[in-house]
């Protein structure tokens, strides 16, 4: 059948175009320029830069597969950049990969794949896709270390029955490399990518200054009873849960982000042990099965780089709103998302609230974190 | 599958097979046109040719051909050549090589259907000379062709210099540069049926013109470097091979699509206006034009989007914004373009279209 490919020149996504070309199909690759690469030239392992346009190229001509150049620069400007910065401004950690997923990835396409008469989309994603008899299920990949079905939970079903991910099943990055040199394909010891793509390395919070200059204003770093420890050069600089580049020196006991008080422009710290909270809650809300009508005994992610952790999830559909009790307290970084797993299989995700928003909402459930 | 079918001339001409067998004679010529013995000379002749081939044919004399690399470096040398001193008024919907060229200029705008009005550029005129105004032949994008006469006349009138950038009309309508009266007009091999890497830099008699690129003095002080002879060889049998006539026994083909397309839905950017006879500017409401092109190229028919960059992405037309316009494809129909192209491309555009129509998801896809 006809497949659209996106390849970004990664590895990944060159094995994935390979296999397929391999298998018979017909294959017809794209890859999508989201931001102006000069401004970003310099930039080595982030994934879109002119250098992975001309590796795509490059793969698509080895293979002799129809290559596309897409551009998609204000898209993702609108989409994901602007988003971006606007989460940080709002006191929030975000999370470009999942809303670029959502938008420019598996929304737009989807579309154009289906428009070119293309029967599926597939990409270079390690999750694996089970088909069932409920249509098709999104699971974490065999390689749990490669593992991305946390970025993927806000591909709608629809978009995930289009969808094939065929790494999901290798065992291990290093059998990928291993597919890409037997296809003598030249990105096959090509570095992983790493980091936000659109952001030169290390310094987001420039370009959050620039788009939202109130996430770089200065404010005060304050302690749970409101004493005013120190000030901060923008909120945008702070994530919930760090411990660096707070500036506060002196002997006592060392101190974390604890919350974000963007309307006070203030940096809530508190010792590492005050952090963790029992519930979250998560809005803009995906489900991948059936909404739950009654609380679900389930494990959650509640940021990439962690392993899944046991937890009861309420749905209030109305409100559209996840309600999370954490089996053992977590930190709670709003913007991040909350995954819902049953084993293996994602069960569908949101983004976490502000913790007002959840500390408000518990009060009026009557428990205290 | 059956070999594709190419619609896209005004991004390159196919190889005519005169401008073919000058170029095999010029690579067998070992001798470089500034040697002084017989190879240079031999050389020399097979230059002047070419020379003589592009003076006639465009109606101007032979001492007045500058050859250059192509015609990004033509407009690139009449703007350099005729600048100082003078203020720059361009079409809005100049070619990049022209609005690169002169960063500063002012850009005049053009009518819906891409004309530009006398009344505009007489009235931009008054606002102060020296002038020198740039104005394209052809629109690449749309075919869409300045009331140039006209327009020269204006010039003229004001004491205005006028540089033409003729590219795509070249070979595809008459043209006659000393008829016309600009100062300089430029030109590029491949856009008449010539290898790619050569174009020409017509003068005005007696136009004095400073190079860009000084080298060893050829093209009489006014382009260095050593000839690329095969290119320019090859220019000037296209340039003598390529005639309106035959050119306009391509607008029947291109009428027939229109009347296809517009009977579908489309739109026809610049209908209205005269244009080229091989080029369609072709907008299906709704579509982007990035799909369509692609849509094409995978069901064998080869056509672009407005502005495609070298990287192969397809941008947003400048050319299409003057004229309050977006997303169209461009058809442009080659020298040798087969007896069913019409057919075929309507046969690809028709099964594209059934396809896009897709309902629930009509104004999602609209160009950026």
């Amino acid at each position: 059948m006809r497949i659209l490919v996106a390849m970004s020149g990664g590895v990944d996504s060159s094995v994935v175009a390979a296999l397929l070309v391999e298998q018979g199909h017909e294959v017809v690759g794209a890859t999508l320029q989201l931001y102006d690469h000069g401004a970003a030239i310099q930039k080595k392992g982030a994934c879109c830069a002119g250098q992975d346009i001309h590796d795509a190229r490059r793969v698509a001509e080895v293979l002799g597969i129809p290559h596309y150049v897409l551009d998609r620069e204000s898209r993702f400007r609108e989409a994901v950049i602007d988003d971006f910065a606007a989460s940080y401004a709002r006191g929030e950690t975000p999370i470009p990969c999942v809303r670029c997923n959502q938008t420019v990835k598996f929304q737009d396409l989807v579309e154009l794949a289906r428009d070119l008469g293309c029967e599926a989309l597939a990409t270079g994603h390690y999750a694996r896709r089970v088909e069932g008899p409920g249509g098709a299920a999104l699971h974490r990949a065999a390689d749990p270390v490669r593992d991305q079905s946390y970025f993927l939970f806000a591909t709608t079903r629809e978009q995930l029955d289009f969808c094939r991910f065929p790494l999901g099943d290798m065992p291990d990055k290093a059998a990928v490399r291993a597919v890409a040199a037997r296809l003598g394909l030249a990105v096959a010891a090509k570095p992983d990518s790493q980091d936000i793509c659109f952001v030169p390395e290390g310094s987001y919070d420039r370009l959050v200054a620039r788009l939202r200059p109130e996430a770089a204003e200065p404010g005060e770093i304050v302690d749970g009873q409101g004493r005013v420890l120190g000030t901060h050069q923008g909120i945008g600089r702070y994530t919930v849960g760090q411990g660096r580049g707070l500036g506060l020196g002196g002997g006592g006991e060392r101190l974390f982000v604890a919350a974000i008080d963007a309307p006070r422009r203030r940096i809530v710290v508190g010792p590492r042990a005050a952090l963790p909270q029992a519930r979250a809650v998560a809005g803009e809300v995906n489900w991948l099965v059936a909404p739950p009508t009654a609380p679900l005994s389930v494990q959650v992610k509640l940021r990439g780089r962690e392993a899944p952790r046991e937890a009861r999830v309420a749905w209030d559909a109305a409100a559209g709103l996840m309600h999370v009790a954490l089996a053992e307290p977590n930190i709670v970084a709003a913007g991040q998302a909350c995954v819902v797993y049953d084993g293996d299989r994602v069960l569908g995700g949101g983004f976490l609230r502000a913790p007002a928003l959840a500390q408000s909402d518990i009060d009026s459930h009557g428990a205290a974190a | 599958m059956a070999a594709p079918l190419y619609l896209d001339a005004n991004a390159t001409e196919p190889l005519r097979p005169e401008a073919r067998q000058a170029v095999l004679q010029a690579l067998d010529l070992p001798g470089n046109p500034s040697s002084v013995h017989g190879a240079g000379r031999a050389a020399r002749r097979l230059l002047e040719r070419a020379r003589d081939q592009v003076a006639s044919r465009f109606g101007t004399a032979p001492a007045d051909v500058v050859f250059t690399a192509g015609g990004t470096e033509a407009n690139a040398l009449a703007i350099h050549a005729l600048a100082p001193g003078r203020r720059i008024l361009l079409g809005a919907t100049e070619h990049p090589a022209v609005l690169a060229a002169a960063p500063d200029a002012t850009h005049l705008p053009v009518r819906p259907d891409g004309t530009l009005d006398p009344a505009v550029l007489d009235a931009a005129l008054r606002q102060g000379l020296p002038a020198l105004v740039c104005l394209m032949a052809a629109n690449n994008e749309t075919g869409v062709l300045h009331p140039l006469e006209e327009l020269a006349a204006i010039c003229r009138r004001h004491g205005a210099a006028l540089h033409v950038d003729a590219v795509q009309a070249a070979g595809r309508v008459p043209l006659d540069a000393a008829a016309l009266g600009a100062d300089t007009l430029a030109l590029s091999g491949h856009k008449l049926g010539g290898p790619k890497g050569a174009g020409a830099l017509l003068l005005r008699p007696g136009l004095a013109v400073a190079p860009l690129i000084a080298g060893g003095g050829q093209e009489r002080g006014r382009r260095g470097g050593t000839e690329p002879l095969p290119a320019i060889a090859g220019l000037g049998a296209a340039a003598a091979a390529a005639h309106p006539a035959a050119a306009a026994r391509l607008a029947p083909l291109r009428d027939a699509i229109e009347a296809f397309c517009l009977a579908q839905g489309a739109l026809v950017a610049g209908g209205g206006a005269p244009r080229l006879p091989n080029t369609s500017s072709l907008i299906l409401p709704g579509a982007a034009a990035e799909t369509q092109v692609i849509a094409l190229d995978l069901a064998g028919v080869q056509v672009s989007a407005g502005a495609a960059c070298s990287s192969g992405k397809v941008g947003a037309s400048h050319v299409l914004a003057a004229m309050g316009l977006q997303g169209a494809i461009r058809v442009s129909l080659p020298w040798d373009a087969p007896a069913d192209s019409a057919e075929r491309f309507t046969a690809a555009w028709s099964a594209m279209r059934s396809r896009l129509s897709r309902p629930a998801l009509a104004g999602a896809r609209l160009a950026p």
